[in-house]
């Protein structure tokens, strides 16, 4: 079980408290009706599935109920950092890009 | 003598003056407090436990510890409390103990599986593979599936498991330590001691009753002049001193997880004769370590030659066991063979207490040891540069066969040994399991041809023969090192280090021995690697010869490795067998993934509390009391209990649903709503946020009215409904479906914390908060007027789709006038603790209207007659509201809402897609299966597409006829044809009809 720290409690808890939301920065379009067929498809079906770093959401369902978002590396599901929803992707030193 | 023909005078651990019987198979025997199953047969002379996987070979005791291969038991307590596959060298003898073996028929000495071996040449490596795909020229197969292979796995086999439920508990606990030690030999109790004394919080785990490990084995050796088992005695007792450290024996680390968390399963009552009949059984610790000493010692090796696994044969190092720690014999005259020190150490002690040691045999040309040394001055018979090549004997050794490695590769015969029983170490593999678990990477030592711990991943330390120490002085310092590392890693300081001075034992001069990879004589005997899933050396070297080359994939098509030990005493000789055969290194063949568990973990352990009816919860409404007072009969609904229906005096579930279905439509129901999804939806933006959510218009919406809400995902498919209303400006009190509450807030929140921050809305589940008690049918507002106060229930103060704020049985409420039948309806909102005494004051009066209370069977019937839709029921994820004929309930006017832009998508707006229609059988009996498919034709041919597929059908006491929902592709443009619907007795006619079965015009609505 993981330990994942939540960015609005500034705290980790354990994993059973939280809940995946699926890929992060993935944002819905102000105004869906001007997108083509092809590019909501795209916003609809098509995530990055990387083998690596992956930024996706969480949320805290069993604690404050915030939605955050966590890079993970889907190698070794290791949580390398957690930040509030809104915020950008921060970037990982060198060696955590390696890993 | 005590208790067992080989019973030593004096020595080992157990209590001599306290037997124990027991029974093996039926036949009474004795034991001594102390003991484990295995020692105690080994005393009696019972060597032969079980029968082999596959072959049904005759097999005994091998080790002393939990990688025993051969010697699983089933013991029997009583019915449910049958446990099979258990190590009999991890049993712990109590009176009245009662053990079988297992996979035998007749008998364990007459075995008629034992044909298996006979024909093993049936049985090569990939049997499995090769065979079971079925012989092609049986048509279906069916003499293979239905004869041979029941057979034959039938006569492969463990132990049977009890068909009666588990009747006891199992426990589960939390804990969090500054450093868990996983083992408590040597190592471990040295780890404990310096992580404890530098002020750590310490868990030390061990899997065996008593704490101590090698130390207790061992017959001579002395650390700072006190031997070494009251050396054990005295670190546990300083231990158990400290307030800080948690002891837990019996206790085996099964796994090691992410950031340090480990499983350990604590068993807790097996070994007692009586068990308290409250307490647990067993334990599941889920352990946070900040950081973790693994002390896991190391595992002896068998050597691999022709017929290795007759009973007799055992490892040296678990003869010394048996002997030092339970006083017991391996037998009257011993061959004691192998490729590593520890058998010089075996040989003394035999010898020592009056054992007749035959031959000692050293595979190595000139071993020059200080071990060997102490053997030659014993006057012992060491042979040198020796092998076995093969051993004789029916259920028991009674010769080997030994022969002497030439240069050329071959083996010139040796001659033979008579003996009743061989102690062989083929070298010592260190227990590595945790250490991969915590996906710390392994790195392969070439010198001593074995894997030690390379890479951590996890703050971690390997101390110890699982970390590569050799000789009980350099064990103790890494353990003692690795337990004040561990205080250092959790900020401790460094503690003072304490000093170990070892003397007087027999060092072997490496610590793990070479792998014996055997050259053996060609021949038909069997020389077994994997001895609890029987694959032999053949079987390695066929899968490597039909082009297999990774371990992964001989595992698998062999099998080696993968039994319930997962080839603990096994693996390396494995890999050396194949590296060989291929003419390649170990680690070129890699090496299995080691996987929790360690030992098996019985199913209770892991599910703890969580069974029964603690596997869920179970959640109640305030009016739940009232029903079952009733005779209600209950269903599931998600984790509700709801009231299905109420039967009266003698009436079956369809006469109930029937009557109750009349009722409602001829006078009044009243049915308990509670568990309808409620969400509070606050704040300024409130409206605006519910226009974004719902495909409907809410801002127009006045404070009063009701609005049905259709909620979609982003791809335009329907997944809640609810009736939403406007309490104020600012507040709405939005329903969802029962199964949909928790996912509808989510989904809410998410779109309200990440996509609109900007909105000014608060969401609140009220679900649990109002009983919801529905009052519906003709009558409903002549049963509810007396008991409103402050409000007008008339047609045009109330009309359909309003509510109002009023007392109810003087209780608050929020009164909505809304139908899920289609009659003139109520639904009563109180504080969920009114609930009950509201219902009851409804209820009275309802019945005294000539109504009843109905269930969620007639609510269905009720609304399937109206075309109502049930989310989950009439949508499959792929239905669009216009499918439903739900299209009016669109904003048209609305620039956006979560899956508006779906519904344009090319597939959407076509117009043979599935509609929701009604489906009439031509007999009025005739009932069509929920979920059949609705064809063209009563006979397609194959491979035609369906049309569509029944989404509700039920009988209707009202309209005397059953009827059906459907989803039908283009099907609003086919009403008054006929189509088929293919039932399991023949395809049925049916009409398709509008599915608004019962007043179309909805003129009962608006009364
Ligand atoms: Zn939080």
């Amino acid at each position: 079980m993981l330990l994942i720290h939540c960015p609005y409690c500034a705290m980790e808890r354990p994993e059973i408290e939280f809940r995946h939301a699926g890929e992060a920065h993935v944002a819905r379009a102000p105004d869906p009706s001007q997108l083509d067929d092809e590019t909501w498809a795209e916003f609809l079906y098509f995530r990055s599935n990387p083998k690596g770093v992956h930024a996706e959401r969480w949320r805290h369902v069993h604690g404050c109920g915030r939605f955050f978002n966590a890079l993970r590396d889907t190698v070794s599901d290791r949580l390398l950092v957690t930040y509030k929803a809104g915020e950008v992707r921060p970037e990982l030193p060198p060696q955590e890009h390696s890993r | 003598m005590s208790a067992g023909a080989f019973r030593t005078a004096t020595g080992g651990r157990i209590d001599r003056t306290h037997t124990l019987r027991f029974t093996f198979d039926g036949r009474p025997l004795q034991g001594c407090a102390g003991d484990t199953l295995a020692s105690a047969l080994l005393a009696n002379g019972r060597h032969l436990v079980g029968r082999s996987f596959k072959y049904h070979r005759p097999r005994g005791i091998v080790t002393s510890g939990s990688e025993e291969p051969n010697a699983l038991v089933t013991v029997v307590r009583d019915g449910g409390r049958t446990t099979p596959n258990l190590r009999a060298t991890q049993v712990e003898l109590y009176d009245g103990l009662t053990a079988i073996s297992q996979n035998r028929w007749p008998s364990l000495t007459r075995d008629l599986g034992a044909i298996n071996d006979k024909l093993s040449l049936m049985f090569p490596a990939g049997f499995y593979y090769k065979t079971f795909m079925g012989p092609r020229f049986l048509p279906e197969n069916w003499a293979w599936t239905k004869v041979f292979e029941p057979a034959i796995r039938r006569a492969a086999g463990l132990g049977r498991a009890p068909t009666s439920a588990d009747p006891d508990r199992y426990a589960s606990r939390y804990a969090h330590c500054d450093v868990l030690v996983a083992g408590a030999g040597p190592a471990g109790l040295a780890a404990a001691l310096a992580a404890a004394e530098a002020g750590a919080r310490v868990i030390v785990a061990d899997e065996q009753s008593e704490m101590g490990g090698s130390l207790l084995s061992a017959s001579r050796g002395a650390i700072n002049g006190v031997p070494t088992a009251q050396c054990a005695a005295d670190a546990l007792a300083q231990l158990a001193g400290h307030a800080r450290v948690r002891l837990l024996p019996r206790t085996t680390v099964f796994g090691y997880f992410a950031q340090n968390m480990a499983g350990l399963a604590e068993r807790i009552s097996d070994h007692d004769p009586s068990p308290d009949p409250e307490g647990p059984r067993e334990r599941l610790w889920q352990v946070r370590a900040r950081h973790v000493v693994i002390a896991t010692g190391a595992i002896e090796r068998p050597l691999v030659f022709s017929n290795n696994d007759r009973p007799g044969i055992m490892l040296a190092g678990a003869a010394l066991t048996y002997l030092n720690r339970y006083g017991v014999t391996p037998g009257q005259r011993a061959v004691i063979a192998g490729s590593h020190d520890g058998i010089y150490a075996a040989a003394l002690d035999l010898a020592g207490v009056g054992v007749e040691v035959a031959a000692v045999l050293d595979t190595r040309a000139d071993p020059q040891s200080a071990a060997m040394a102490a053997a030659l001055d014993a006057g012992l018979p060491i042979r040198t540069g020796t092998c076995i090549v093969g051993s004789r004997g029916h259920l028991r050794v009674s010769e080997i066969m030994i022969g002497a490695p030439m240069a050329d590769g071959s083996i010139r015969d040796a001659g033979r040994i008579p003996c009743d029983c061989l102690l062989m170490s083929g070298g010592w593999t260190p227990s590595v399991h945790l250490f991969s678990q915590s996906r710390g990477k392994l790195r392969f030592d070439a010198a001593a041809g074995v894997f030690l711990p390379g890479v951590s991943a996890q703050s971690e330390t390997s101390a110890g023969a699982c970390g590569g120490a050799s000789g009980l002085a350099a064990v103790i310092e890494s353990g003692a090192a690795a337990g004040r590392t561990a205080a250092q890693a959790c900020g401790f300081g460094l503690g003072r280090a304490r000093a170990y001075r070892v003397e007087g034992i027999l060092e072997a001069t490496e610590a793990t021995g070479h792998v014996n990879a055997p050259r053996l004589p060609q021949g038909m005997a069997k020389a077994f690697v994997d001895f609890q899933n029987d694959v032999t050396s053949r079987d390695l070297e066929l899968a490597a010869r039909e082009g297999f080359r990774s371990i992964e994939h001989i595992k698998r098509y062999t099998t080696t490795g993968m039994a319930t030990d997962q080839g603990k005493t096994s693996n390396m000789n494995a890999l050396a067998l194949v590296s060989g055969t291929l003419n390649t290194t170990v680690p070129d063949v890699g090496l299995t993934t080691f996987r929790q568990p360690y030992t098996p973990v019985t199913f209770g352990t892991l599910a703890g509390m969580a069974r029964g009816d603690l596997f869920d919860p179970i959640r109640r409404t305030s009016i739940d009391g009232w029903a079952q007072g009733k005779g209600a009969a209950f269903e599931d609904v998600g984790t509700w209990k709801r009231a299905w229906y109420f039967p009266r005096a003698k009436e079956d579930m369809h006469a109930a649903v029937a009557r109750e279905c009349r009722t409602v439509r001829a006078a009044v129901g009243v049915f308990d709503a509670s568990t309808l999804g409620k969400i509070e939806v606050v704040g300024p933006d409130a409206a605006e946020f519910l226009e974004r959510m719902y495909v409907n218009a809410f801002k127009a919406l006045k404070p009063g009215r009701c609005r049905y809400g259709i909620l979609l995902n982003e791809a335009g498919f329907v997944i809640d409904d609810g009736v939403i209303a406007r309490l104020a400006q600012d507040r709405f009190h939005v329903t969802t479906t029962t199964g949909g509450a928790a996912s509808v807030l989510n989904m809410m929140e998410d779109y309200l914390q990440t996509e609109w921050p900007d909105l000014q809305v608060w969401l609140t589940s009220t679900t649990e908060q109002w009983a919801v008690i529905a009052v519906q049918g003709p009558r409903a507002r002549d049963v509810i007027a007396p008991l409103v106060d402050g409000a007008d229930v008339g047609g045009e103060a109330l009309p359909h789709m309003s509510v109002c704020e009023a007392k109810v049985a003087g209780v608050p409420a929020r009164l909505f006038r809304v139908s899920f039948t289609g009659e003139l309806g109520f639904e009563i909102n109180v504080p969920v603790g009114a609930g009950r005494s509201v219902w009851e004051a409804v209820a009275a009066r309802v019945e005294d209207a000539g109504g009843c209370a109905y269930g969620t069977e007639a609510m269905h019937v009720l609304r399937a007659e109206k075309g109502y839709i049930i989310v989950g029921q009439e949508t499959d994820g792929t239905v669009i509201p216009e499918d439903l004929g739900l299209g009016w309930a669109i904003g048209k006017s609305k620039a956006d809402f979560v899956g508006r832009r779906s519904l344009v998508r090319p597939d959407m707006i076509r117009t043979d897609r599935k509609q929701l229609v009604g489906l009439l059988t031509r007999g009025r009996d005739v009932l069509l299966d929920d979920g059949a498919q609705v064809t063209s034709v009563a006979a397609p041919a194959k491979g035609t597409a369906a049309l569509g597929h029944v989404t509700s059908s039920y009988h209707s006491s009202v309209l005397g006829k059953s009827i059906a929902l459907a989803l039908v592709r283009g099907g609003r443009g086919l009403m008054g044809q006929r189509l088929h619907v293919p039932m399991p007795k023949g395809a049925v006619e049916v009409e398709v009809v509008s599915p608004v079965f019962y007043d179309p015009k909805g003129e009962k609505l608006n009364g």
